[in-house]
């Protein structure tokens, strides 16, 4: 008499919660995780970006008024935060195209059976999984006015110095950036070199295609989507620099030749106190690497 | 591929990016145990000035084996929540059926969306002035303490276990949480490893959001220790060189050694898994 009361009760259940619903408090921790780490906090950011806010005393309740676009017109019209943006904009005109090519070229090299294939990973790679604050102080060294690079180059040595030079304090720190990185996209690309058939190949080169023949025409667009990847996580990479200018060019030096926008966020937001136009810097941000985004997801299907 | 006689070009190609690749770590290490570092070509190999006063130089400025300790308890508190929540999550996307399993994958793709910066601020507020867990352990961990990467490893493993293991566990009675710690857990002990290694590399060499929550010398991590050397110290010191090296080399020695013994636990698909998600 029960039994059949039950089974519809377990229909109906196994149609609301699922068949585990014991899966939901599995995910429970993680989505507690998200909520209170990711969704509050973006919120927030809007929030924060489009009112008068600022830190007071705990416990103080002071009106933090809606000022509408206000902060992003005052972060629009502030040089300082234009120049940051021009910053990144030389560092990734250096960056990107450096690390495609540079990438795929030795990744290309690697796939085609040399010897001692894991040493030669081991190089590429090591500089990836290292503390960028380790490195930066290895190239500060390295690039300081009476360091090793200039007495190499003797009477070519640039002066001012490489990091205390305007002109070349941004060139050096996104020739650092391709250094570091190169090693990931170098293993993006070696993987996407293995999907690219080898009868392409072949066929190419009965049709009597030389190396970079085949080069250019073979592996290049056998490999476009991750190109596409690449591109988007140089440009994510490269506008969100802040240890870089931070350590290495001493606070985004000289005279906020190198400052990039995440580290005015950081001196407007935390340094000054003034967490509203550090906000909306953080929002353009993001508005124009998703731009540029889309723009390289474009180009690239296109080209 | 390619004539035999355009081998060498490749070999010359890949050599020399190597050497410039490993060059910068060569300038650390030996650097690091010399007395004064060089800063002219012909003196890149020396034979005579070695020392472990560099060390000792850092040392007196930033207390070493504190701030490493500390690199390590946050390093292992992020570690600790991801393999447990991580498992449990990953788990349940992957073979538990229950409502908002499709909301919470979508959800997965969206945090790898969000750019840390954009949250800096907020997270900054939220955690220092809201919880008051400013120059606290649990402050610094927690904008880490699950690793998404590691939830979408996690799920992949879990899924290609074969699906009438998990049949006949439950026709025994077992419970999921059984089920999920003496059954699937050790079966995907490859992908365990995996997300140690790359969970580990975040929290070690993050710099950043430790740099805005700690004020505290005694709680700072290696990486926020050097940093403060350089930026503070070293122009008041005599010879820093050395001992920005030293303790470069400090910081970057335990994550070069787990890649150099782990190296086959690193593949590119789950580097894949962690960029595309």
């Amino acid at each position: 008499m029960t039994a059949a009361p039950a089974a519809d009760r377990v229909r109906l259940r196994t149609r609301v919660l699922g068949a585990q619903p014991i899966g939901g408090l599995f995910a429970l921790p993680y989505l507690v995780f998200v909520g209170v780490i990711f969704a509050y906090p973006l919120g927030f950011a809007v929030y924060i970006a489009f009112h008068d806010y600022f830190f007071t005393a705990p416990g103080v309740d002071v009106a933090k008024p809606f000022v509408g676009f206000d902060n992003f017109v005052s972060v629009l019209t502030d040089p300082q935060v234009l120049r940051s943006f021009r910053n990144t904009a030389v560092f990734l005109v250096i960056n990107v195209p450096l690390t495609v090519v540079l990438a795929l070229v030795l990744a290309t090299a690697l796939d085609s059976g040399v010897r001692w294939v894991s040493a030669y990973r081991i190089a590429f790679y090591v500089p990836y999984l290292t503390a960028s604050v380790s490195l930066v102080g290895v190239w500060m060294l390295l690039f300081s006015s009476g360091g090793l690079v200039n007495s190499v180059l003797g009477p070519l040595a640039p002066s001012p110095s490489w990091l205390i030079n305007s002109a070349l304090a941004m060139p050096t720190i996104a020739l650092y950036v391709t250094w570091k990185q190169l090693g990931f996209y170098i293993l993006l690309y070696l993987a996407a070199l293995q999907n690219v058939p080898r009868e392409r190949h072949e066929s190419a080169m009965t049709d009597g295609a030389n190396a970079w023949e085949r080069f250019v025409h073979v592996t290049v667009p056998g490999v476009r989507s991750v190109t596409t990847l690449v591109l988007i996580l140089a440009i994510i990479t490269g506008a969100n620099l802040f240890t870089e200018p931070y350590l290495l060019t001493n606070g985004g030096g000289p005279d906020g030749a190198s400052a990039t926008p995440v580290l005015l966020i950081y001196q407007q937001g935390i340094q000054q106190q003034n967490p509203d136009t550090a906000a909306a810097i953080g929002m353009l941000l993001v508005i124009v690497v998703g731009l540029l985004s889309l723009v390289a997801n474009r180009v690239n299907r296109e080209a | 591929m390619g004539r035999p006689r355009f081998v060498w070009v490749r070999y010359l190609l890949l050599t020399t990016a190597a050497l410039i690749f490993a060059f910068p770590f060569y300038f650390m290490v030996v650097g690091a145990f010399q007395e004064a570092p060089t800063n002219t070509p012909d003196n890149l190999f020396p034979t005579s000035g070695w020392t472990l006063g560099n060390f000792a130089a850092i040392d007196a400025r930033v207390d070493l084996v504190r701030s490493l300790l500390n690199s390590l308890i946050f390093t292992s508190g992020v570690l600790l929540g991801t393999v447990v929540f991580g498992l449990l999550a990953g788990y349940a996307m992957a073979r538990l059926d229950f409502r908002g399993r499709g909301a919470t994958w979508v959800l997965m793709l969206l945090v790898q969306m969000v750019p840390f910066q954009l949250l800096m601020i907020p997270l900054y507020v939220q955690i220092t002035r809201g919880f008051g867990l400013g120059d606290t352990y649990l402050g610094m961990i927690a904008p880490f303490a699950i690793n998404t990467t590691a939830v979408f490893i996690f799920t992949q493993f879990f899924k290609a276990l074969p699906q009438e293991m998990f049949e006949a566990a439950r026709i025994d009675g077992a419970g999921e949480l059984r089920i999920l710690t003496s059954i699937a857990a050790p079966l995907v002990r490859p992908a365990l490893v995996t997300v140690i290694l790359v969970t580990f590399i975040g929290p070690w060499n993050e710099f950043l959001w430790p740099f805005l929550i700690t004020k505290d010398a005694s709680l700072q991590p290696m990486a926020v220790s050097l940093a403060n050397y350089i930026s503070n110290v070293a122009q008041s010191t005599a010879n820093p060189n050395g001992a920005i090296l030293a303790g470069a080399a400090a910081l970057a020695f335990p994550v070069v050694v787990l890649f150099v013994l782990f190296q086959r636990y690193f593949t590119a698909s789950d580097l894949g898994t962690a960029v595309k998600g």
